[in-house]
C-alpha cells in the first residue's frame, strides 16, 4: 500500500528565488509527521503544495495515493487541513461553522450531525455549540478548526504551525487531543513548525532550511547524529573564551546569543578541567544531551529561531 | 464539474453563510442601503422639481427620474461589498478552507452569486417599496417586472465583482477598480441623466452593461409605453442583463478554475 504523504524530488521556485529544492520524503500510516524549520525555509510551501493550494515547479507529491495536481479533487476528499491563520467565520456560531463545512465535504442530513456531535465530544467544544466564534479563546478557536477538519474523517490531517497563537497550556492540551485522535481515527499527521519542543513530541521529523531537506529521522535518532553531548558556557567574555576552548583543549567552540557552545562526548566529566582552566572566567555552565534545536545548529550553524528570531552562529562549526 | 467534487451542498452552504453574515452586521445594511437613499433625496430633491433632462418625459419630476437609478446603485453596492470580502477570505478566513475543501469551482462561484444576488435583490426591493413616495407606481404589474430584474441584475453585478476581486491581493486595489471603473459604469448608464441621441454617451450607454440594468428596473416601473428616447424594452434590457449574468459566471468559473491559489 502507497503511503498517506509522499514526496519526490519535489521543487518550487519563485521567480529566481528557489523555496523548496528535491525534497523528498515518505510518511507512514497513523505516524505524526513534522517539518521542522525557521521561517522561509520552504515549511509554507511545502504545506501549501501538499494541501493542492500551489502546484510544484517539479517533482510530484501524493497524498493518499493521489498526485495532489492531476488528482486533486480525491487528494481533497482525503485531507483534512488547519491553516495557521483561522479559516472560521467568527460571525458564526460553533455549529453554523460545522455545518457549513461539512456540507463543503458533502456531508448532510443524520450522517453530518452524527459527526458533528461526534467531533465537537471528541475536540471538547460540544457545549460551546451555539456561541458565536469570535468569543471563544485561541485554543478553543483552534480544537473547533480541528474539529471542522476531521468531520470528513481525512486518512491524513494538515497542521500549519497549530502552536502559534496558543498559549502553554493549550499547546499541551492540543497535543494531548492530536495524540488521542490518532490513536482513535488512525488517521496520519503531517504537521509543520519552528518550535523544538513541538518538534520533538513528533514519531518523525523532517528538517528544511532554505528549501532543503536536510535530514529526517525519528528526534532520538537525529539527536543520536551529534554523537557527543553539548556544553553550553556563560563567560565574561565569550568570544575570547571560545578561542581559548580552541586553543587549550581542541575543541570547536561557537558563540551564540552570548553563550558559549561546545560539542564533547561526555560533556559532564569536562566540566570541572573547564571551570579549573579559566578561573574567574566562566560564569555558569550546563551539559546536556543534545536537543533538535543542537542538531539545527549542527547542521545548519544557525539557531532554529532563523534569520527573523535569532542571530547567525558565528563561527567554530565543526 | 470535476469528478469527486461536490456542486449543490457547498453552493447552499456558502449562499447561506453568506446570508447569515449579512443579517449579523448591521452597519453592512447601512452602508447598502442609507447611502444610495441619502444619494437619492439629495439629488434628487435638490435639482427642484422644474429640472428637465432632454430625453425625459414631459410630466416626470427628477426624483422619480433617479428612482430607478438610485435602485441599481443600491444593487451596485450590495455586490461590491459582498465581493470584497473575497480578497481577504482567499488569504485568511472561510474561503481557505473551502479551496482545500472538494468543492466544484462552478459551486464556489455559484454559492457567491447567489448570496451576492439574494443580499443586493433583497435590498434593492426594500428600497423599491418607497416607490410611491417618488409618485411611481408599484401594483401586481410592475412587481412582475421589478422581480426579474433585481434578480438578474445583481446577480450579473456581483458577478463583475467577483472578477475584479478574485485575482487582486488587498482591497485597496478593488477601491481604487470601484472608484474609476464600477462608479463611472453606474454613472454612463442613464441612471443619473438620459443619453443624448448624438453624444459619445450615446455610444458608452449602448456597450455598458450596467445601462441595461437601469433599463430594465426604469422600464419595470414604467413599462415599454413611456418615451425615454432611445431607451431599450424591457424585454431586451432583461435579455442582455440575462447574457451579462451568464458571461460573468462562466468567467469567473473559468478564474477560480486557472487561479486556485493566491500566489
Amino acid at each position: 500500500m502507497s503511503h498517506p504523504v509522499e514526496t519526490q524530488g519535489l521543487r518550487r521556485v519563485y521567480g529566481t528565488r528557489v523555496a523548496l529544492d528535491d525534497v523528498s520524503f515518505a510518511v507512514g500510516a497513523g505516524e505524526i509527521f513534522g517539518l521542522l524549520g525557521p521561517n522561509g525555509g520552504g515549511k509554507t510551501t511545502l504545506f501549501r503544495i501538499l494541501s493542492t493550494l500551489l502546484p510544484p515547479s517539479a517533482g510530484t507529491a501524493r497524498v493518499g495515493g493521489h498526485d495532489v495536481v492531476s488528482a486533486a479533487p480525491a487528494v481533497r476528499q482525503c485531507l483534512g487541513v488547519v491553516f495557521q491563520s483561522p479559516s472560521l467565520d467568527p460571525l458564526l456560531s460553533v455549529e453554523e461553522n460545522l455545518r457549513y463545512g461539512g456540507n463543503l465535504y458533502g456531508l448532510h442530513g443524520a450522517m453530518l450531525e452524527e459527526r458533528l456531535r461526534e467531533m465537537a465530544e471528541a475536540l471538547r467544544v460540544a457545549d460551546r455549540l451555539s456561541d458565536r466564534v469570535k468569543t471563544l479563546s485561541g485554543g478553543l478557536q483552534r480544537r473547533v478548526e480541528i474539529a471542522k477538519s476531521l468531520l470528513p474523517q481525512p486518512r491524513v490531517l494538515l497542521l500549519d504551525e497549530p502552536s502559534t497563537g496558543l498559549d502553554p497550556v493549550a499547546r499541551v492540551d492540543l497535543w494531548s487531543i492530536l495524540e488521542q485522535l490518532r490513536g482513535r481515527f488512525g488517521m496520519t499527521v503531517v504537521l509543520t513548525t519552528h518550535l523544538m519542543d513541538e518538534a520533538s513530541r513528533c514519531d518523525r521529523v523532517a528538517i528544511l532550511h532554505h528549501g532543503k531537506l536536510l535530514a529526517c529521522g525519528t528526534p532520538e535518532s537525529l539527536c543520536a547524529t551529534i554523537g557527543a553531548d553539548v556544553l553550553t558556557l556563560a563567560g565574561r567574555d565569550p568570544d575570547l573564551l571560545a578561542e581559548q576552548l580552541q586553543a587549550k583543549f581542541g575543541w570547536a567552540a561557537s558563540v551564540q546569543d552570548g553563550a558559549v557552545r561546545v560539542e564533547i562526548p561526555r560533556a559532564h566529566e569536562q566540566v570541572a578541567r573547564i571551570v579549573e582552566a579559566f578561573p574567574g572566567e566562566i560564569l555558569s555552565v550546563t551539559a546536556g544531551r543534545p536537543t533538535l534545536e543542537d542538531v539545527f545548529v549542527h547542521m545548519t550553524g544557525e539557531r532554529l529561531g532563523g534569520p527573523f528570531f535569532g542571530e547567525t552562529a558565528k563561527k567554530g562549526k565543526k | 464539474m470535476s469528478t469527486g467534487t461536490h456542486l449543490w451542498l457547498p453552493a447552499l452552504a456558502l449562499w447561506k453563510r453568506d446570508v447569515v453574515r449579512f443579517v449579523r452586521q448591521k452597519n453592512r445594511i447601512i452602508g447598502a442601503l442609507a447611502t444610495p437613499l441619502v444619494f437619492w433625496l439629495l439629488i434628487g430633491s435638490g435639482v427642484g422639481p422644474g429640472f428637465r433632462l432632454p430625453g425625459m418625459p414631459e410630466d416626470m419630476t427628477y426624483l422619480a427620474y433617479f428612482f430607478p437609478g438610485t435602485v441599481v446603485l443600491i444593487l451596485l453596492f450590495t455586490a461590491i461589498f459582498s465581493t470584497i470580502s473575497v480578497i481577504e477570505d482567499r488569504r485568511e478566513g472561510f474561503l481557505q478552507s473551502v479551496l482545500v475543501a472538494p468543492v466544484a469551482p462552478e459551486a464556489i462561484v455559484l454559492g457567491k452569486f447567489l448570496g451576492g444576488m439574494t443580499l443586493a435583490a433583497g435590498q434593492g426591493f426594500l428600497f423599491c417599496l418607497a416607490a410611491p413616495l417618488a409618485g411611481l407606481p408599484l401594483d401586481a404589474v410592475v412587481l412582475a417586472r421589478l422581480v426579474p430584474a433585481l434578480l438578474v441584475v445583481g446577480f450579473g453585478l456581483v458577478g463583475l465583482g467577483f472578477l475584479i476581486a478574485w485575482p487582486l491581493e488587498s482591497t485597496q486595489g478593488f477601491h481604487a477598480i470601484m472608484n474609476v471603473f464600477l462608479m463611472p459604469l453606474w454613472l454612463l448608464s442613464g441612471a443619473l441623466f438620459p443619453a443624448a441621441a448624438d453624444s459619445w454617451m450615446r455610444f458608452a450607454v449602448v456597450v455598458n452593461p450596467v445601462a441595461y440594468g437601469t433599463a430594465a428596473v426604469r422600464r419595470a416601473f414604467y413599462g415599454d409605453g413611456a418615451a425615454f428616447g432611445s431607451l431599450p424594452s424591457y424585454g431586451t434590457a432583461l435579455a442582455v442583463s440575462f447574457g451579462f449574468a451568464v458571461l460573468m459566471f462562466l468567467l469567473s468559473v473559468w478564474l477560480v478554475r486557472r487561479r486556485r491559489d493566491v500566489s
